[in-house]
Order: structure tokens, then sequence, then C-alpha cells
């Protein structure tokens, strides 16, 4: 999917292309033949668990190591190649670091003009102003970075990367030190303050619904390739593997083989999806694609099981339901209108459409 | 106290207390030669003092100021510049000059000076090559820059002195989050904008405190100054005890070389104070270094290596072959090791009373929860910024009046006559010692303590230990490494000690540091430099042992030293607490 159509791409916002990427740490491999396209004024996130090269990548771009081979152009211009490397200052790319890596020995318009010391000092100051202005925190110019709070010291590494206009920001977890209350408001004004700038932004997470909250692509990566590529709904909705289904949702998993594209389980029957062949195979169920009904001993739904325990857990319940022919109990999640109590036996629906089936031959 | 009675049952307050009692004792120690000094220095000294205020003083403070300056500009300008440059580069052989660039700690001041008015002298080595060269027969016929000059003594004393501020410095670049210096370069800035905005400044505290300490060494300097001819305090202390047996006058100038100390200190706290400079970046990521290569390689190699000749290799190596020459032409004199027996003794001493002391105090301030423990720790840590001239001058006075006392009772009681007890016995200077070199011995328990955590202290105490006991069986096995580089640093300290060593040593009784301090006043070239180069071998064993803990991992920067200058003056003690110099890769 392309870029939101009501982002304004500002003059300046830069495209990137990724081509054919590799990098190595003595024997390990951190990022392997990658390439990937951002479009000027999009918002990608690199998704993957600590590890999987993400942040090697994001720091290939910025400049701050150099790629065993591939190249990297902004906005068409080549910045690492073959026989080219431009230096981190060069690039016209802002970075937001992990641990905001704001200078402590600088006060927090100090650290913001940082960047800026190619304009004059006035139009620096009309800058600086502007950008802390607009992340509220124009009346903290005179203070140093430790008299704040984690969530300001947040939004002054934001204000002091996007102040010089890069042509592409990249965030480096960005959230990820903010406690879980306060990330979710700042994640939200980030990405606003993103959109509203219509900046090319690349951010590394690991958090799915973080990615899935800002991206307008999401790269999904595992030891250093990208898996797969796409919008928030397109890799959770369609996963191409168990392991792109598993990032993005708690599974229900069962192992059984699939016949004549037909799959036999103690759920009752499925069948098996055009590109998955025949042999074993990972069914999956999605914890709010089961619903649990009332047990009716006069018509016994075709699918029973026994509550063995349940949380609640506020907008949701998640309760364990034992089903004769299965190793564990089965995890539903969901608003429960009926509560079960422990012990009793209680009917399940499956919605169909919440199954996913992956090859085991091809995790 | 029904909290007290509380505490008491868990943790022995009955025991903190006897560890506080005992700690303020040693405190007292530390204090008393300063406390006695100030008195002294108040009764006045008659006829001299007038003479002493016009002639001794002014120039004696001008020389001492000028001496500083040049050496505190230089040694920052050195120690800075040579961290950043084997931080922030890789070059060929750049592990290697990592650590060779504290070699020159091994050499005191006075030997570095004692080997260059040799080597620089108009028929020493270097200006007979320099004549050879030029095919000159006469001496007279080149001029040559003397040595034994202002400019001379600061040169030598700053590429001596410089690895205290190279040491605080790289280990502060080396700890320094990447992150900081990348986010300086992803906002545009070249490198060199990097060092002159990020890097410098935020290491301003470790150049501080780099910078105090040479700048105590360098004030404490007695035979240096002396030999190439700067009237420093120092030497107008030692000069007006010894020669004109004033020691009103002495304290009075040693009064005027302690304000000068608070100055320093006061200086070194300014340059620190506001900003917390200890970064919130946790993961700190080293910045990659830049790969040099072709004539900026060969030039990074010419600058790092200039400070390793001039500060060892050249005086080092002069001594060393003197020494050689010396003991093939005339054998190895008993008077040399009668002296490194006595240098051997009398450190090793002072280097018990150090260590058992400064356990008591650094145990003492863990173990009470009470502030006090700290502030005595810290009080006891003062003498290290007291220079040895001002310590023993403080010292003489009170000690002279103890051994008169004891003197006088055994010889009324007992009709026999003691002699000067302590003086005469060496127990006086072993005080002296131990007086200033507590803080190394303290710093090193403390730092050793600080890693142990607390529950430690409190399981061996639930589990029926007393607080002496949990020290015993649990903390003493611990920090032994640490305790052992401690004693090491303060055994090699004292053994290259010569300004209180001069002052108040037993007379006929000579250490390898007057022995060569009284050759070079003479103008002898004999066995000094055969007792030189024992120091300087010695010397290097503590040197080693830093290269080795400072190769494998930067010393991370401890908020908690903060008002301890005088504590781990070598920063060696203070073990890492982060690797920062693990290989880059793994995210």
């Amino acid at each position: 999917m392309s870029p939101e159509p009501q982002v304004s791409v500002r003059r300046g916002a830069a495209s990137l292309d990724l081509q054919n990427l590799r990098q190595t740490f003595g024997a390990t491999l951190a990022v392997d033949d990658v390439s990937l396209r951002v479009e000027p004024g999009e918002i990608v996130c690199l998704l993957g668990h600590s590890g999987c090269g993400k942040t090697s990548l994001l720091r290939i771009v910025a400049g701050l190591e150099r790629p065993d081979s591939g190249r990297v152009l902004i906005d068409g211009r080549e910045v690492v190649g073959p026989d080219r490397f431009t230096p981190p200052e060069q690039r016209g790319v802002g970075m937001m670091f992990q641990d905001y890596a704001l200078f402590p020995h600088l006060t927090i318009f100090e650290n913001v003009t940082f960047g800026l010391s190619k304009l004059p000092a006035h139009k620096a100051r009309i800058v600086a102003e502007a950008q802390l202005a607009r992340v509220g925190l124009l009346r903290y110019s005179k203070d140093y970075p430790h008299m704040l709070s984690g969530g300001e010291q947040q939004r002054v590494a934001l204000a002091r990367a996007m102040a010089p206009h890069p042509g592409v920001l990249l965030m480096d977890e960005p959230f990820s030190n903010l406690d879980q209350r306060m990330r979710e408001r700042i994640r939200e004004e980030t990405a606003s303050l993103l959109r509203e700038k219509g900046a090319t932004a690349v951010v590394v997470t690991h958090d799915p619904e973080e990615a899935m909250q800002l991206a307008d692509r999401i790269a999904l990566m595992r030891a250093g390739k990208i898996v797969q590529m796409g919008t928030a709904e397109e890799l959770y909705e369609a996963p191409q593997s168990l392991f792109a289904a598993r990032f993005f949702c708690d599974l229900n998993e069962i192992d059984v083989v699939a016949l004549n594209g037909r799959i036999q389980t103690p759920l009752g029957d499925f069948d098996a999806p055009a590109e998955v062949e025949d042999g074993p195979v990972t069914l999956c169920l999605r914890p709010h694609g089961i619903k649990l009904e009332p047990f009716d001993p006069s018509a016994p739904p075709p699918l029973t099981g026994v509550l063995t325990n349940r949380r609640y857990l506020g907008e949701d319940d998640l309760r364990h339901v034992q089903v004769a022919g299965l190793v564990a109990p089965l995890r539903v999640r969901g608003a429960a209108r009926w509560r079960p109590e422990i012990g009793e036996s209680a009917g399940l629906r499956i919605d169909p459409r919440q199954v996913l089936v992956f090859s085991r031959k091809s995790v | 106290m029904d909290s007290g009675q509380a505490r008491r049952s868990v943790f022995g307050e009955g025991g903190d207390r006897r560890w506080l009692i005992a700690s303020s004792c040693v405190a007292l120690l530390v204090l008393a030669p300063l406390v006695s000094l100030i008195l002294i220095a108040g009764r006045g000294s008659g006829d001299l003092w007038p003479h002493i205020l016009a002639y001794v003083l002014p120039q004696a403070l001008r020389d001492t100021a000028v001496l500083l300056l040049g050496v505190g500009v230089m040694v920052v300008t050195l120690g800075a510049g040579l961290a950043w440059l084997v931080t922030a580069y890789e070059f060929p052989g750049r592990r290697l000059f990592d650590w060779a660039l504290l070699l020159p700690l091994a050499t005191p001041t006075y030997i570095v000076a004692y080997a260059y008015l040799d080597l620089m002298h108009p028929i020493g080595p270097v200006q007979t090559g320099v004549r050879a060269l030029l095919g000159l027969t006469d001496p007279r016929a080149l001029w040559f820059p003397d040595v034994r000059t202002m400019t001379g003594c600061i040169l030598l004393l700053s590429f001596v002195l410089y690895p205290y501020v190279y040491l605080s410095t790289r280990a502060m670049f080396l700890m320094q989050a990447g992150s900081l210096l990348e986010a300086a370069r992803t906002l545009g800035a070249s490198r060199t904008r990097v060092f002159f905005r990020v890097a410098l400044p935020l290491a301003r505290p470790a150049i501080a405190v780099g910078a105090s300490l040479a700048l105590m060494e360098a004030l404490n300097d007695i035979g240096a100054s002396e030999f190439l001819g700067v009237k420093t305090l120092s030497v107008s202390i030692y000069s007006t005890w010894i020669n004109r047996s004033n020691l009103p006058g002495a304290a009075q100038i040693a009064l005027a070389m302690l304000a000068l100390v608070v100055a320093l200190v006061l200086l070194e706290r300014w340059a620190r104070r506001r900003q917390r400079y200890v970064s919130q970046a946790q993961r700190a990521r080293r910045a990659a270094p830049l790969q040099l290569t072709g004539w900026r390689a060969g030039l990074a190699i010419a600058l790092v290596s200039t400070p390793i000749l001039i500060g060892f290799i050249l005086p080092a190596g002069h001594v060393a072959n003197e020494a050689f020459k010396r003991v093939r032409f005339a054998g190895f004199s008993p008077q040399i090791g009668q002296e490194i027996l006595n240098t051997i003794a009398i450190a090793s001493a002072a280097t018990v009373v150090a260590m058992a002391l400064g356990f008591l105090v650094a145990s003492a301030a863990r173990l009470s929860r009470a502030p006090l423990g700290g502030a005595l720790l810290r009080a006891s840590s003062l003498g290290y910024a007291a220079p040895g001239t001002v310590l023993a001058i403080g010292l003489m006075t009170p000690l002279f009046a103890l051994d008169n006392i004891i003197a006088d009772t055994a010889e009324s009681l007992f009709g026999i006559s003691l002699g000067l007890l302590i003086s005469g016995s060496g127990a006086a200077l072993v005080y002296a010692y131990v007086a200033r070199f507590l803080a190394i011995s303290a710093g090193g328990v403390e730092s050793g303590l600080a890693k142990l955590s607390p529950s430690l202290d409190h399981a061996a105490r639930m589990l029926g230990q007393s607080a002496g006991g949990a020290m015993r069986r649990v903390q003493l096995p611990l920090i032994r490494p640490a305790l052992g580089g401690a004693a090491l640093l303060v055994f090699v300290d004292c053994m290259k000690e010569l300004p209180a060593t001069l002052l108040l040593r037993p007379l006929n009784f000579e250490t390898l540091a007057t022995h060569l301090y009284g050759e070079a006043a003479r103008g002898t070239y004999e066995d000094g430099a055969v007792a030189a180069t024992c120091i300087v071998l010695v010397g290097l064993v503590p040197v080693m042992m830093l290269a080795r803990l400072s190769r494998r991992r930067a010393f991370a920067w401890d908020k908690n030293a903060e008002g301890a200058e005088a504590m781990a003056r070598d920063l060696l003690l203070v073990e890492p607490a982060g690797a920062p110099d693990k290989p880059q890769g793994k995210l």
C-alpha cells in the first residue's frame, strides 16, 4: 500500500533505497542481502526480535556502520556503494537514538541547535524554538537534559533530530525507554508529528503493536533478512510464515497432518489452504477466534470443552479450555458475556477465518 | 531509644560505634600534622620572617605559580590530545602505545631531571653527539638550550606527569556512550567538531581530576625543581628548615603552599560543577575508531611516541645504561645494598600500617549508615593533597616534643637513655608515609567494597556473624585483589617518596631516593644511576598492572569519587563497572 493519501509530502522528504545490503560482524551475518525502498513521506518500521539485524540496518543508513556490500541511495543519490562511503554528517539523515544521546553538558536549547551550525545564530534560534514549541518544551530551553523526565527527554531528542530538516529520519527503538502508560501517548504524538511534517522515517522496534500503530508499511526481519513486507493489515491477516503469524499474535498451535487437502483435528476438520502441501502442518487458532457459549445438554454443540482456568483482564477475559484429544488447553480471549465457572463445560465455536495453517517443513 | 533498640538487635549499633571511634582516631592522626602546622606558623618566626616575606616567599610563589600554570597547560594538552588519538583513531601499533603512554608514571620527576641534567650536559651524550654531527670540537661553539631553566622544568615535569590526565581522560573517552558522538555526527558535525563540542567538554571532569593530580605532584616535587634551579615553595620550605633551621618560617611557607593546594582542589570542584556528566546512556556502545593510513598513520605514531621517548625511554634508558656501566666498573656497592634494604623495610612497614588503617576507615564508612563514616573516610584521605614537605614540617614539632617527653620520662623513671625513639627509629617517617598515602589504601578498599552488594553483609549478619566477623569471613576474601593492588601502589609510592623522606629520615639513614638526591645535589654521578634504576624498575610494576587493567576495561567514572581528588591517585584502584571496550557487533 502506498503512503496515506492525506499526507502532504513536504519538500525535502527524501526517498530511501537500500539495495542488496550485507553486513557481517565476525562470523555473524547481521544483515543478509536486504533490499528495501522507502517512498518520500512514508513511515516504515523495521520489526523483529533483538539481534535480527534491524539496528544494524539503521546504522548502515545513518553512516555509522559500513556494510560489506550493497548500496544505499538517498533521493537517488548514492551514499553507500562499492566505491563510496559518505560520512554521516554529509548525508542529511537524522537519527534518534534508543538512549536519546542528549548531550548532558548542553542545555535543551543548545542540544536542539547543535545540528543547525550552518544557519546564522538568529535563524537557528527561530528554528530550534519552533521545534521545541511543537513538542511543548519551549519553557525548558535553559534546562539540562538530566532535569527532564524520560518522556520529555524523548521529545527533546525528536526535536533535535528533526530540527535540521533531515531528508530521512531514523529512529532506533524510540519509545522503549518510556514506561507503558507514557509510551502510548508519546507514540501517538510522535506519529502525528511525523505525518504532519510528512517526514520520511524508518523506525526500528521489537513491538508489533508499535509498528502497527506507526507504520505505513512494516518490514518484518529475522536473522538479517526481511521475511515479509507489507501494511499492518497484510502482515496480521495474511502472514506468510508461522514466524510472522506468531510475531503478531499469541497463537494456539496444534501439530497435525494434512491429507488430500483436508486436516483432521480434535477440533473438527478443516480445509488446507491451496498453497499448503500434504504432510505435517501446524494449525494455528487465534485466541480471539474462538467463542465460548453455554453448554446445553439437550442440544450438545459439536465441540465442547471444560474450563480449567480463567483470568479477568479488564476489557478481555483469558480462559483456558481443555478439549478432549488436545495435549494443552486452548487459550480463548475476548469480551465475555457469559462467564462459566472453572470445571464447567462449554460449547466452542471456531471462526474458520481466524485459522491459519502452515506447513511444518517450511517454518 | 526505640528505633535504636530495634536496630541494635539486628545490626549491633554498639559495634558500629566502635568502628566509628577507631575511624575518628585515624582521621585525627592524619589531620594532626596540618593542625600543628597552623600552630607552629602562628608562633611567628622572629627576626627571619621579614627576610622570608621580602625575599623568599614572593619568588617562591611566583615560580610555583608559573610552574603550575605551565605544567597545567602542557599536561592537559598532552594528556587529552593523546587520549583522543588512541581512542578515536586506529593506527598500526595503537594497542601498544595505548599502554606505553603510561610508562612515564614509572619515572619520578627527580629521576627524570637527574637523567636530563646528565644527558644534556655540555659534555653529555646529546650535545657531544650534536657537535660530532656538526663537526665541532669546542663545547662553547654550539649554543644549546639550557635544561636548567623554568621552561626546562615545565617541559620535563609535563612529560612525566601527563599520564594522570591521559589515564583519566582516556577512560572517559572510552566510556562515553558512542551514541553521543554518533548523534553529533548525524547532526552534521565533523570529527574535529565532535571532539571540541562533545567529547572534550564531556571529559572535563576527568581532565580536571587528572590535571589536579598532576599539579599536586608538581607542587610536591622537590628534586626536579631544585636540580633545575627553580625555587618553588617546596624547595623553599626545605631550604628554610635545613639551611636556616627556621621551623616557624618553613611552617609559614608550608601554610602558603597549603592554601595553593586548597585552591587547586576548589578549582577542580568548580570544573565539575553543575552538570551531571554521568551520561544517562546505559548501553554504552563505543564509537568505532577511524582507521588511519599512510602519512596520517605515520603522524599519529610520531605524535604518540614522542612523549614516551621523552618521558620514559630516554631518561630510564640513560640511567639504566649508566647503572650498568657503574656496576661493571665498580661492582655492586654494599652501600646500595644497604639502601635497598632500608627502602624496602621502611616502605613495607608503612604499607602494612597504611593498609590496616585504610581497611579500618573504609569498613567503618561502609558499616555505619551515619554520614560521619563517609566524612571520616574523606578526612583520612586529605593527607594525599598535602605535599610531603608540608606534612613533614607539620609532623616535626609534635613528634620531637613527644620524643623528648618519652626520653625524659624513661630517664627519670628507669634511669635509661632512649634517645629519640620516634624520629630515631623511622617511626616518624612511617607516620608521614601513612598520613600521605592512606588515601590510596582507603580508596582501594572502598572501591573494592563498593562492588559488593550490601545484601552480602546483611546475609552474613542474618547468619549470625558480627560486623567484624562478616568483614573477616565475607568481604575480606572477596576484595583481596583490590587490597593487593592498593598495597602495591602504597609500597611503590613510599619507595619513590622524596621530600618527606629527606626531612624525617633518621640520621645517617639513606634510602634509594635520598641517595639519588644527595648525589644529584652534589653533582656526582656514581651509584646514583644504580639507585635510580632500582626505583624505576620497581615503579614499572604498578604501571604494568595499570596497563593490563586499563587495556581490558575502561575505568568507570565514579560519582562517589567526588571530593576524593585524593582518592585513588592513579585511578587504578577504581575498577571499571561497565565494559564498553568490548568488540562491536552484537545488537
